[in-house]
């Protein structure tokens, strides 16, 4: 019970909502960190989804290769991108975490974007090519709007795995949400450390939230009624 | 030249036989058998063979026992005796033998701290010979570039440009009093702002030369400040505890010996500065020589083996 005090005793403490060490500078570096990472990741893995899933080929192999993601430790890639980072005089903290976040993000993306397209119904894609429809116009008026909902889960669940992950950062240095956790163990603060805690696992359910809301307001409106 | 050389051939030659027959006869001055132990730290083993080469270059029998582990392994054997000498630094083991500071607390003073030492040392059958110059401390070092433009030697320097300035160091450091608490009250530093690094790691080394800060915490006797040319900052107005490097002996080991191997010892510490050391952990650490060859070119040196 004295923990939960501590907690809400550091929560509400005024002097860690103020200057660069604040929680609200933090969140946003967290949130800056995220998005960045999650928007790399989508111009990886879009561009090769979507001609995937248009072409339908190859798409066994590119989502297996794409998976490796999701078995790499993202520690080791954080170690590996410090290197990387130091010897390209990117720096510190950031730069190595999104190099460590980018291939976690990738294969939800990836894999759920290729599916969204394979998995639109065939004839309306046969219909629309005997009306005279390009490649192109096929792919972006009805195979993207029609896989919406399941691409943007996909990218919800990459967006959430990287909001909890990005606490890695602060081991290189990094600023972010993170921040709270090495610090407070450094210092033995546990008050500090379940703060920050909490804070990510806050942010990851706001994620988490926000992205199911905009895959309901996407869904096409012909769509809306078998839901 | 040639003749010379055969004379000095013959001479070595008579010289070693008569010292095998001394030996075997009981010669007028026996040297007790030495034991020098370390922990498992390249500076460790560094030191470990220079106490070693100095004593067998004079007439001493030395075993190696290095690379032991941590000082709780370490200093139990030297204890017991399994080891007789030991490299070891005063504030640091003082804060360990006599962990409630009854005896004596460490200080920033070497002498004093010595002496403390040599106190708590003494129910346990050991004492510490003279201390070196050199330490394995927190220290505040800045790039070349950084020490030039702004010319600092000292950390008092760093007065009038600390406003300016960020400081890196281990996430702990500004709750510490040998840190940033100590730097504001001692130094009356004060920074634009704090990086958490790690303990003079990898991070710090590489904040320092990407100039992502401008101080950086890195232990004084840490290999990188030779290898990247950093300025390690003189702690003027005594901040750290006097964490100096010196043997620490078992007290039968001097009762059997004549005094030479205290003499042999603290010449060793004499010569001892920090920048030697430095060096010494650089050849070793960074250029990866061997311990012994670095400590036998050492100790040539200095003259005080030929």
């Amino acid at each position: 019970m004295k923990a939960l005090g501590d907690l809400v005793h550091w929560l509400t403490d005024p002097a860690n909502w103020q200057g660069s060490h604040g929680i609200p500078v933090r969140v946003f570096e967290h949130i800056e960190l995220s998005a960045i990472s999650v928007i790399l990741a989508l111009l990886i893995a879009m561009p090769i989804a979507l001609y995937l899933g248009h072409t339908g080929r190859a798409g066994f192999i590119a989502i297996n290769v794409a998976n490796v993601g999701r078995a790499l430790p993202s520690l080791a890639l954080l170690a590996f991108g410090l290197v990387i980072a130091i010897s390209l005089g990117l720096g510190l903290g950031f730069w190595p975490t999104v190099f460590a976040l980018v291939p976690l993000a990738i294969p939800p993306i990836l894999t759920n974007a290729y599916v969204a397209v394979r998995e639109v119904d065939r004839d309306i894609v046969e219909a629309a090519r005997g009306m005279g429809l390009s490649e192109g116009q096929i792919l972006r008026s009805i195979e993207v709007p029609l896989g919406l909902p399941l691409m943007l889960g996909g990218i919800r669940t990459a967006a959430v795995n990287v909001v909890a992950t990005a606490t890695l950062g602060a081991l290189v240095a990094g600023g972010a949400l993170g921040r709270f956790i090495v610090d407070g163990l450094a210092l033995q603060e546990y008050d500090q450390l379940m703060a920050g805690a909490l804070l990510v696992a806050l942010l990851a359910v706001a994620t988490e939230v926000s992205f199911a809301a905009l895959e309901r307001a996407t869904v096409p409106a012909g769509m809306r009624a078998i839901r | 030249m040639k003749r010379g050389n055969l004379l000095l051939a013959i001479f070595v030659a008579f010289a070693v036989v008569a010292s095998a027959c001394g030996g075997g006869g009981g010669g007028t001055s026996t040297k007790p058998d030495v034991i020098v132990g370390s922990t498992n730290f390249y500076e460790q083993i560094t030191l470990g063979e220079l106490y070693s080469q100095i004593l067998e270059a004079n007439g001493y029998k030395v075993t190696r026992k290095f690379n032991l582990g941590a000082r709780d392994i370490v200093y139990p054997a030297l204890k017991t005796g399994q080891i007789n000498i030991l490299p070891e630094y005063l504030a640091t083991l003082l804060a360990f033998v006599d962990k409630d500071g009854k005896i004596a607390k460490p200080t920033t003073d070497k002498n004093e701290t010595l002496a403390g030492l040599k106190k708590a040392l003494d129910p346990e059958g050991l004492t510490a010979l003279e201390a070196a110059d050199a330490t394995d401390q927190n220290g505040f070092v800045v790039t070349k570039d950084t020490a030039t433009s702004k010319s600092l030697k000292k950390l008092s320097d760093l007065q009038p440009v600390a406003p300016t300035m960020i400081l890196g160091g281990p996430p702990e450091c500004p709750q510490r009093p040998f840190c940033l608490l100590g730097l504001m009250s001692v130094y009356g530093l004060k920074f634009k702002d704090f990086k958490p690094l790690d303990v003079g790691g990898p991070l710090t080394v590489a904040a320092l030369e990407g100039k992502q800060i401008d101080v950086g915490l890195i232990l004084t006797s840490d290999p990188s400040i030779v290898a990247k040319g950093f300025v390690l900052l003189d702690d003027d107005k005594h901040l750290q505890l006097a964490d100096n490097l010196a043997p620490v002996v078992r007290k039968d080991l001097l009762s059997k010996d004549d005094g030479t191997l205290t003499k042999l010892l603290n010449s060793v510490s004499a010569k001892l500065s920090q920048a030697e050391l430095n060096d010494m952990n650089k050849q070793v650490a960074v250029d990866k020589a061997d311990s012994k060859a670095v400590a036998a070119a050492w100790l040539k040196k200095q003259g005080l083996i030929k």
